[in-house]
């Protein structure tokens, strides 16, 4: 106790708000100040040599650009907003950082803890709005909860599956003053954040693997999440099991390994999705099955036994039946399991999902990348785009045709390469998410693509791009529709397009405005000389391009049919 | 198939926990038949006790899902032959019904209740047991005039020979680890 009492120092409750960041590795945040939270803001001021503060224009782009941040990095991305309109701006990203599985810490202002409940100016209950889009939240009123608080936050945060995590602060608690020690936090004795490895079920699963003549594995984000790429693709090689990946765990394979069958579900590749039902084997390495993957449940690896590999014990048999739920982090349970299974080769079987890839290629591929119209595709923007980042850039979609195409089409060499908004879907996602990303990675190039109608839902995060002067580059697939809802309409709902047509302002003088470099392409000849001028500018750019009016994303899994229905036009 | 099932969850005591637990069985429409919460033998550990119908399939996800919110500790489930449970109802009469006829009286005597206060106003039965039971001693009761009537939620006890958490708390002692602040 005497110890104790020597390390600890004076100071308000902000202060000790920014001393906790420095000491959990903290140097970016993004935020919007306000009443709620300006005492925080003040002790930031005094911070500012050590946290570079990125000020957005909506708080949902906080959220979105700590998102992007956290993917992009693996760190957990920071956003500070004050209350009431804030926090529940924020909370759309918080639901999307939720669902996909994204540390993120959000600290928010609340009213004094006196005026708590009194319909108080901006106040909201944010802890009871965000219960069930976090992964935990904690109000804080006392001064000295915030270390405590914040340490958790973050441990919470990024251990285990991660999440998005809140806390909300009275301005009494800012204002307030503690005798301030920071203690990482490394327990809480209601959490499990890494269930233990049952050897027994390596064994069973080793076994499953070992006389499997057609098995595959399914790829998720969750290798990326546990850092496990090199683990998974020592099993991959040893074993010669083809695996696909979901949206979110692209990237987790270079897509030129020989083992990288491609994407799976409603967009993906037709091979993945059409062979999962031929395998006698499925392995599921961290991931949900996600209804996007598997269309009718009931009809998705039909003939298969089922190995789930799965940190989240709430995933086992919530969709799919597991014979061997794995649980555990995959980066503890694939070595494990490498050690076990013996070398093989599947040459035959991954041939059959290499004549799959030759039909998709013929009968659709090659078309999208090499139109033989005048309409420029979104695919042949794509594939021109990566190649010339040689197939190394990060890519940030927003939400809708363009995120199908992109996700299809653009290539990868390493792993935390695709930022996409998977399971909440949610479109305005990209332009903040890539700025973000490029703060997190600014050795890395950051490639946004976006639709028009996506675009305009966070498009005043330019602002933030030209204050901050984030190198983003922006590709925007113009095609004045709502073109996945139209899609959809003209597929499902006989052609009756209500309100997905779109009435576009000039993006080129909204890209003026924001003093961002812009370039328009409508015809197919500039399209090089355009993506050049992109790559070759520094700084943010925004390249335009007038695509297809009413194209199509295919290969598509029709909803309720099951995956192996999968049309390819 | 829909059947009864208990859960048991024990959690931290922490402002907004029935919120977490509940919010599980809304998003999947499932209706809270009865609850019960109050704290548990451990100090600190607060015990919810919940019926719901649901299908084992489901029970066995939303257990899962309430687990894994952080400050919960545990969940259980047990369908209907697991368990040992009880309720308490209380019924309010006006003490003249008594005295009109020993039927009241015998009511009491016949369905194990007592007499848990009487004023010259008002008396007040208490009878505990399954909803069957109290609901058909209302329904016997109320021609002559139940007033108020509350029945409780279920508390219940598991037929384990050792209480599940007892042992992850102990396993969690044993290890050096400090209890919840």
């Amino acid at each position: 106790m005497e110890d104790q009492k020597k390390d600890t120092v004076k100071m308000t409750g902000s202060a000790a708000v920014m001393e906790s960041f420095v000491r959990e590795g903290v140097d970016l945040i993004f935020g919007y100040p306000g009443g709620a939270i300006m005492p925080v803001y003040d002790a930031l001021y005094s911070y500012r040599e050590k946290i570079n503060h990125i000020l957005v224009r909506h708080e949902q782009g906080a959220v979105h650009a700590a998102q992007g941040y956290a993917r992009a990095s693996g760190r957990v991305g920071v956003c500070l907003v004050t209350s009431g309109p804030a926090a529940t701006n924020a909370v759309t990203g918080i639901a999307d950082a939720m669902i996909d599985s994204t540390p993120v810490v959000v600290i928010c202002g609340q009213v004094g803890s006196t005026l708590l409940g009194s319909d108080a100016f901006q106040e909201v209950d944010v802890v009871g709005v965000t219960q069930p889009v976090t992964k935990w939240n904690y109000q804080i009123t006392r001064a000295e909860e915030i270390p405590w608080a914040i340490a958790r936050a973050f441990y919470i945060a990024r251990t285990g599956r991660p999440g998005p995590v809140l806390l909300d602060i009275t301005k009494d608690a800012q204002f307030g003053s503690l005798d301030y020690i920071y203690k990482p936090e490394t327990f809480v004795r209601s959490y499990t954040p890494y269930p233990s490895v049952d050897p027994g079920l390596v064994e069973e699963a080793a076994m499953l693997i070992n006389l499997s003549s057609r098995p595959m594995a399914l790829v998720g984000q969750g290798v990326v999440l546990a850092g496990a790429e090199k683990e998974l693709i020592e099993f991959l090689d040893k074993t010669g099991i083809p695996a696909a990946q979901t949206l979110l765990g692209l990237s987790a394979i270079p897509s030129k390994h020989p083992l990288n069958v491609g994407g799976l579900g409603m967009h993906g590749n037709y091979g993945p999705n059409v062979m999962v039902n031929q395998s006698d084997l499925v392995i599921a390495i961290g991931m949900r099955f996600d209804d996007r993957v598997t269309a009718d449940p009931k009809r998705y690896a039909t003939s298969a036994r089922v190995i789930h590999m799965e940190i989240d014990p709430a995933e086992i048999n919530k969709i799919i039946h597991a014979d061997v739920p794995l649980l555990g982090d995959v980066k503890e349970s694939l070595p494990m399991l490498t050690g076990k299974v013996s070398k093989n080769d599947h040459s035959k079987w991954l041939e059959e999902f290499r004549a799959c890839d030759r039909v998709e290629y013929k009968r659709l591929v090659e078309r999208e990348i090499y139109p033989d119209k005048p309409e420029i595709t979104m695919a042949e923007v794509v594939r021109r785009v990566s190649e010339a980042y040689d197939d190394d850039a990060i890519m940030v979609t927003d939400v809708g045709q363009h995120q199908m195409i992109s996700w299809r089409y653009f290539k990868f060499k390493q792993s935390r390469s695709v930022i996409t908004s998977g399971g909440l879907g949610t479109m305005g996602f990209g332009l903040p998410a890539a700025i973000g990303a490029k703060l997190a990675m600014p050795g890395r190039p950051v490639c946004l693509f976006v639709g028009d109608g996506g675009f305009q839902m966070t498009i005043q995060e330019l602002g933030t791009i030209y204050q901050s002067a984030v190198p983003v580059k922006i590709v925007l697939l113009n095609n004045n529709f709502l073109g996945m809802v139209r899609q959809w309409q003209e597929l499902f709902f006989d052609h009756r397009y209500a309100h997905t047509s779109l009435i576009n302002p000039d993006f080129q003088t909204i890209a003026k405005g924001y003093h961002v470099p812009a370039v328009k392409v409508t015809r197919r000849e500039e399209l090089d000389k355009a993506v050049k001028k992109m790559v070759s500018t520094d700084g943010p750019f925004l390249l335009e391009v007038a695509v297809e009016k009413e194209g199509n994303v295919f290969p598509m899994v029709p909803a309720g049919a099951s995956v192996d229905e999968i049309i390819l036009e | 198939m829909k059947q009864e099932f208990t859960v048991t969850v024990y959690s931290e005591n922490r402002v907004g926990i029935l919120n977490q637990v509940t919010s599980v069985f809304t998003r999947r429409h499932i209706n809270i038949e009865s609850l019960t919460t109050s704290e548990s033998a451990i100090e600190g550990i607060h015990k919810f006790t919940v019926v719901v119908y649901a299908t084992k399939e489901e029970i066995e996800v939303l257990v899962r899902q309430i687990e894994k919110r952080i400050d919960i500790l545990k969940a259980y489930y047990f369908s209907q032959d697991e368990i040992v449970y009880q309720e308490i109802a209380l019924y309010r009469v006006p003490t003249a019904s008594l005295f009109e006829g020993n039927e009241v009286e015998k009511l009491v005597r016949q369905f194990g209740a007592r007499i848990l206060e009487m004023t010259p106003e008002y008396t007040v039965i208490e009878k505990t047991g399954h909803k069957n039971e109290t609901q058909e001693l209302f329904n016997k009761l109320d021609p002559y005039g139940v007033t108020q009537f509350t029945r409780s939620g279920r508390v219940a006890v598991n037929k384990l020979k050792k209480e599940p958490l007892n042992s992850y708390l102990r396993k969690l002692a044993k290890n050096g680890v400090n209890p919840e602040k």
